[in-house]
């Protein structure tokens, strides 16, 4: 396969030759079609689904940017009375929420899937219906979400949701439910998109765009991406345990049965602390393009700014305890915590001055739109940037925690590190789609917003200091309190008309001209996403040798539009992707990915229509959803994934034959299963963390004295079923390998009950012992694996299901093996984690005895 | 809803309630190093603006200076490694400073209990029986070491008295500690600082620090069981109180009534506020408060009483419950 010269090599000839065969690029027109009318939401291309991400993700800012102004009217004097405690307590959980969970994370994620294939010069991203699937779960899921404000139902109790003020004797409506299960399918779509976002980065880049020639803001959103994966298991286990402590009282939080509020807490911060370098490391992703472009110089010291990226998303997972200064947590621990909280800025200062230095060296920029916005950045984030480090200090923090000046400083990092590289990026970007944004338009909407924000903001470190707490719907007069907090009130609309002309801007003048080309190249900007781009992205893939192709080869976007690049038209007749090499990005194979379906949307209905259903108690129905979820889900599968060979190997160009499919360790499925898995995991080892802090926080005994524990003979049925459904995975992986198709029928038929065994013997062991999961925390924490068990039991009976139609149907066979390979690891996965909670559950206790 | 909330009326003491006029030595440490905090913060980011200025539409000199490698690694990783370990050393030896001081005689003990929405303030060992038990406000004597041994009651608070020493949350099933010291007389308010439900808002305390010798006499009075009615309106307000069933809920130390569910009110009518730092407390507030509960702190865990006492029933549990001193 290995060509006689490297095609990626700078002195090899252009991969493909003029002229091009007749019809090329109109069979990928043909392919990459939009469907428009009533089949638009079956679309797919990551350009409008992005287009429709941003837009959703924007309606939720605006909308929860009037929730703000209604509580800015309220604080405007002291004692007002234009809302009352309720609906005011109702509005700040809902704002701090939807900035949090629908409009920051999801805005990243959008921005990521727009902009991520045509910056790595992809078709598409590897799994184009997942995205889709994100989005509609997201937008169902967020509407439903803000609806519940509209009948008095929303949550009330903060953004963090701390037990016991939510569990069930404190909050007995289901407005904590609105919360726990609306946020739960949030974090499916947030999942679902960091395995689509992390694959894409690694598998889809241009041919010999290497790791370290990748744009600054892919960097940016392979770490981001990294982190959901590590941080949201810790919030997806804390929504599970709440959830079932409301809804069945198992007594995690509850200190009177032996669970403890603190462990919230810790699950909550370990994920609400990287939460917000989530949020902020796309948007320093996006100024280390713009910048760079705006002095028409690279990025002084990428190399630099790429290792603070990772080594933020590292240290971001090592502070959380900086939200529990006042708990009472012991003074060694608080300094650690707190020399941690110091660490994190050694990597963001790098950054900022990487910054400064770029602009001291290119061409001295003009104050334009994009760059406005990042000069505002810059003051509002290294402003916040800098109270943040005033409350690392512990002795300060025990004064300003929970009070206005943490608002203060959340709102300067947020906004100055979120908001405004995100406006900067909206008017940068916007000629990608199809034209520029006003300028007008842009220089009033920055002006407003800078001013309004720092209005509305600056004056309340004073206020937190003079003593006002956050979370108050009203406060008395005579504590000085009132001039700050009715400056804060004029600051909040000036900030809001700010975000108008924003809004009337896009409105006017947004437009998606798929197939017109894009705006063109109008900042002359050095990286991909600037070539003439359409559904299909470039209409060949571009060789790539550095980190700005377009100022290197002035003649890229002639040679590209040409046709002269990789993989100028389709070898399958379908929509179609390069899959490269995780590093060094040389090409592997060409990968055939779905285009528009109803399956995946019928699916995101479904699982919202399970959590919503489930919300407002409509248990049946809620399963029907969830039944119609996972049908369309199976449906999806059958249609859009594992097409096999479809045709021999093809050539790409420059002599690059490479086959059409591909399966193991080098498929972007397996990659992305591994992904699963470790996302996976991470909730395993929040379930080992619960079990062992609740075990730390008993000493009376774990399990308590008293406890009624099963017989040694059912976890003992229980890891002989679970070993040996492994086992015959094993051996049938073994014989596919060596060419033996028949072996898979009968392996998957004898290990799903043997993995049922071993799933439903431990279960019957607990519950004949007497054992209840509402007496004690540790009969809950044991309850609680099994609940997690019995989840990943259920998937793995569908899964094999699945698996033996394909087969069936003779769409698995040792060549064409994507979804064996897929199952299998899951299965393998389901066994080992079974085992592993048998020996936390049954052998740990014991050992301590 | 009318304005709520006290500070509205005449009155001898203060609002107190900033950070930056401490009352007491531990509120001055963390006083001094917020200074420090601001002024070197402000000088940081005054010269980091002024750097981007210079790269922006500096000479052509100062530019090159700023646009190397060399200046990211000095100015993002050696400045503020050196600056942040040196604030590190700092602020542990304040924390260092909060946590050991040295301890004169053993410290005065009292206990916090956070409960939706008000505060419940015991002084262990005050009476024969256990102790003293008041609520929302905390009396200490200047000068002295007290020790806050606080805990939560049902959902998390946090007890923050700015002017005294910083917030220490109320963590349910667990209890805390904070030390600290007024070191000059004084009127200041707390507030609970961690969002505790409905009227999270209007939860707040007065600490009274009092001369050794005027803490004593407030501990003698209060060491007293609730007075006598001395007039028969009196007498008709303590019938009032049992026919409502008042003592389901509070207790009134001397009389029949033990009930620990709501704040007692043995000497109610000495306190501050009323409602936790929502109200002034007089005889007209305690009537509307009794009558109006629900208007005035929608979700508080007291029923309103119009509906149950008409306007002469009121006057007299006011006048009996304000002579409670």
């Amino acid at each position: 396969m290995t060509p006689p010269a490297d095609p990626l090599s700078p002195d090899a000839p252009l991969p493909n030759p003029l002229p091009r065969p007749e019809g090329e690029v109109e069979k990928l027109k043909e392919i990459w079609k939009t469907p428009f009318g009533w089949r638009f939401p079956t679309v797919v291309n990551n350009n409008w689904i992005g287009v429709l991400y941003v837009g959703t993700a924007l309606l939720f800012f605006v909308l929860a940017g009037i929730l703000a102004l209604v509580m800015r009217l309220q604080l405007a004097v002291p004692g007002n009375a234009i809302l009352d405690h309720e609906t005011y307590n109702q509005f700040f959980t809902t704002h701090g929420t939807i900035m949090m969970f629908l409009f920051a994370v999801p805005a990243m994620e959008a921005m990521g899937v727009y902009l991520l294939p045509a910056m790595l010069a992809a078709r598409d991203l590897p799994f184009p219906r997942l995205s889709a699937y994100a989005y509609w779960a997201y937008l169902i899921g967020g509407l439903f979400f803000f609806g519940s404000l509209f009948f008095g139902l929303a949550p009330n109790t903060g953004w963090y949701m701390y037990p016991p003020l939510t569990s069930k004797p404190y909050s007995p409506g289901i407005n904590a439910d609105f919360w726990l299960l609306g946020i739960g399918f949030i974090e499916i779509s947030a999942i679902a998109g960091a395995i689509e976002i992390i694959v894409g980065i690694l598998r889809n880049r241009a041919p010999g765009m290497t790791l370290a020639r990748m744009p600054l803001f892919c960097w940016a959103m392979l770490v981001f991406a990294a982190m959901i994966v590590f941080a949201f298991p810790a919030i997806i286990w804390a929504t599970i345990l709440l959830e079932l402590e409301r809804a069945f009282d198992w007594p995690f939080f509850l200190p009177d049965r032996g669970g403890d509020p603190l462990l919230w807490q810790h699950l909550f911060w370990f994920f609400g602390h990287p939460e917000v370098y989530i949020i902020f490391l796309p948007a320093a992703g996006m100024v280390s393009m713009i910048i760079p472009t705006m002095a028409r110089t690279p990025l002084v010291g990428y190399g630099l700014v790429a290792m603070a990226l990772v080594a933020t998303g590292f240290l971001s997972f090592g502070l959380w305890v900086h939200h529990m200064y006042t708990t009472g947590i012991p003074q060694l621990s608080l300094s650690f915590f707190s020399s941690a909280s110091f660490a994190v800025t050694v990597p963001t200062g790098v950054q900022v001055f990487a910054w400064l230095a770029t602009l001291a060296v290119g061409r001295r920029v003009t104050l334009n739109v994009p760059t406005l916005y990042m000069l505002g950045f810059l003051f509002i984030f290294v402003l916040g940037g800098l109270t943040g480090v005033m409350v690392a200090v512990v002795p300060f923090d025990w004064q300003a925690h929970d009070t206005y000046f943490i608002v203060a400083h959340l709102h300067y990092v947020l906004i100055g590190g979120m908001v405004f590289p995100l406006l900067g990026a909206l008017y940068y970007w916007a000629p990608t789609a199809g034209r520029k944004l006003s300028d007008r338009l842009g220089r009033w909407s920055f002006w407003l917003l800078f001013g309004g924000i720092n209005l509305t903001f600056f004056p309340m470190h004073l206020s937190g200091l003079r003593g006002m707490p956050r979370r108050v719907y009203t406060y008395p007069s005579g504590m000085g309190l009132e001039w700050p907090n009715l400056i804060s009130s004029i600051g909040a609309f000036v900030a809001a008309v700010g975000v108008a002309c924003v809004v009337v801007d896009l409105l006017r003048n947004f437009r998606m001209e798929t197939g017109g080309g894009g705006g063109g190249n109008p900042w002359s900007a050095g990286t991909l996403e600037w070539l003439p781009n359409d559904t299909y992205a470039a209409r060949s893939i571009p060789r790539v040798h550095g980190r700005e192709p377009l100022w290197e080869n002035p003649r890229l976007t002639e040679e590209v539009e040409q046709g002269r690049h990789f993989l100028p038209g389709t070898v399958t007749g379908r929509r179609e992707t390069i899959v490269t090499s995780p590093v060094a990005a040389v090409p592997q194979y060409v990968q055939v990915i779905p285009g528009p379906s109803w399956a995946h949307v019928v699916a995101a209905a479904g699982t919202a229509g399970l959590f919503t259903m489930l919300t407002i108690q409509l248990v049946w129905l809620a399963l029907a959803f969830g039944a119609l979820a996972v049908l369309a889900t199976l449906w999806w599968l059958w249609t859009g994934t594992d097409y096999g060979p479809l045709r021999d190997d093809a050539e790409i160009g420059g002599g690059l034959r490479v086959p059409v499919y591909l399966a193991g360790p080098d498929s972007t499925a397996w990659w992305a299963m591994i992904v699963l898995l470790l996302v996976d995991g991470t909730v395993f080892a929040c379930l080992l963390f619960t079990h062992g802090f609740l075990w730390l926080v008993n000493p009376e005994g774990w399990p308590p004295p008293g406890t009624p524990l099963p017989h040694a003979v059912w976890p003992l049925f229980s890891a002989m079923g679970y070993t040996g459904s492994a086992v015959l995975l094993w051996l049938a992986d073994r014989a596919l390998g060596h060419g033996r198709a028949g072996v898979i029928l009968p392996a998957v038929l004898l290990a799903l009950p043997l993995l049922l065994l071993g799933f439903g013997a431990d279960l019957w062991g607990y519950w004949s012992a007497g054992l209840r999961p509402t007496t004690h925390s540790f009969a809950s924490s044991v309850y609680a694996n099994l609940f997690w068990q019995g989840l990943h039991a259920a998937i793995v009976f569908v899964m094999a299901l699945y698996l033996a139609a394909r087969r069936l149907a003779g769409m698995v066979d040792p060549v064409r093996r994507v979804t064996f390979d897929c199952v299998r690891l899951f299965w393998l996965y389901a066994a080992t984690q079974g085992l592993a909670g048998l020996v936390l559950t049954h052998l740990v206790p014991h050992a301590l005895r | 809803m009318s304005a709520v909330g006290p500070g509205t009326g005449d009155r001898a003491w203060g609002d107190a309630q900033s950070v930056l006029e401490p009352l007491g030595p531990e509120a001055e440490l963390i006083a001094d190093l917020t200074w420090v905090l601001f002024i070197g913060g402000g000088i940081i980011f005054l010269a980091t603006m002024l750097l981007l200025a210079v790269a922006i539409r500096g000479g052509d000199g100062p530019r090159r200076i700023l646009g190397s490698r060399r200046f990211i690694l000095w100015a993002g990783v050696a400045f503020p490694v050196v600056v942040l370990s040196a604030l590190l050393v700092g602020t542990l030896r304040v924390s260092a400073a909060l946590d050991n001081r040295p301890m004169g005689a053993e410290p005065l003990k009292i206990e916090v209990i956070g409960r939706q929405f008000w505060w419940e303030v015991r002084y262990p060992g005050t009476l024969p029986s256990g102790g003293i038990v008041t609520a929302n406000e905390i009396h200490i004597p200047v000068g002295r070491e007290v020790e806050l041994r606080v805990s939560a009651g049902d959902v998390y608070h946090s007890l923050w008295i700015p002017t005294l020493h910083g917030k220490i949350d109320m963590v349910p099933g667990r209890t805390n500690t904070l030390r600290l010291r007024a070191a000059r007389p004084g009127v200041v308010r707390g507030q609970c600082t961690e969002f505790c439900g409905a009227q999270h808002a209007l939860m707040a305390f007065y600490v009274v620090a009092e001369t050794p010798d005027g803490y004593e006499r407030w501990l003698e009075r209060h060491r007293l069981p609730a007075a006598e009615p001395v007039d028969e309106f009196l007498a008709t307000g303590r019938k009032v109180f049992a026919a409502a069933g008042c003592g389901g809920c509070h207790a009134v130390r001397g009389t029949e009534w033990d009930a620990r569910i709501g704040p007692d009110l043995t000497h109610v009518g000495s306190r501050l506020s009323l409602a936790a730092g929502t109200l002034d407390n007089h005889r007209g507030t305690l009537g509307g408060w009794i009558a109006g509960v629900q208007d005035l702190k929608p979700g508080a865990n007291m029923p309103s009483y119009n509906a149950v006492l008409d306007g002469r029933e009121l006057r007299a549990v006011s006048a009996w419950l304000e002579s409670l001193r």
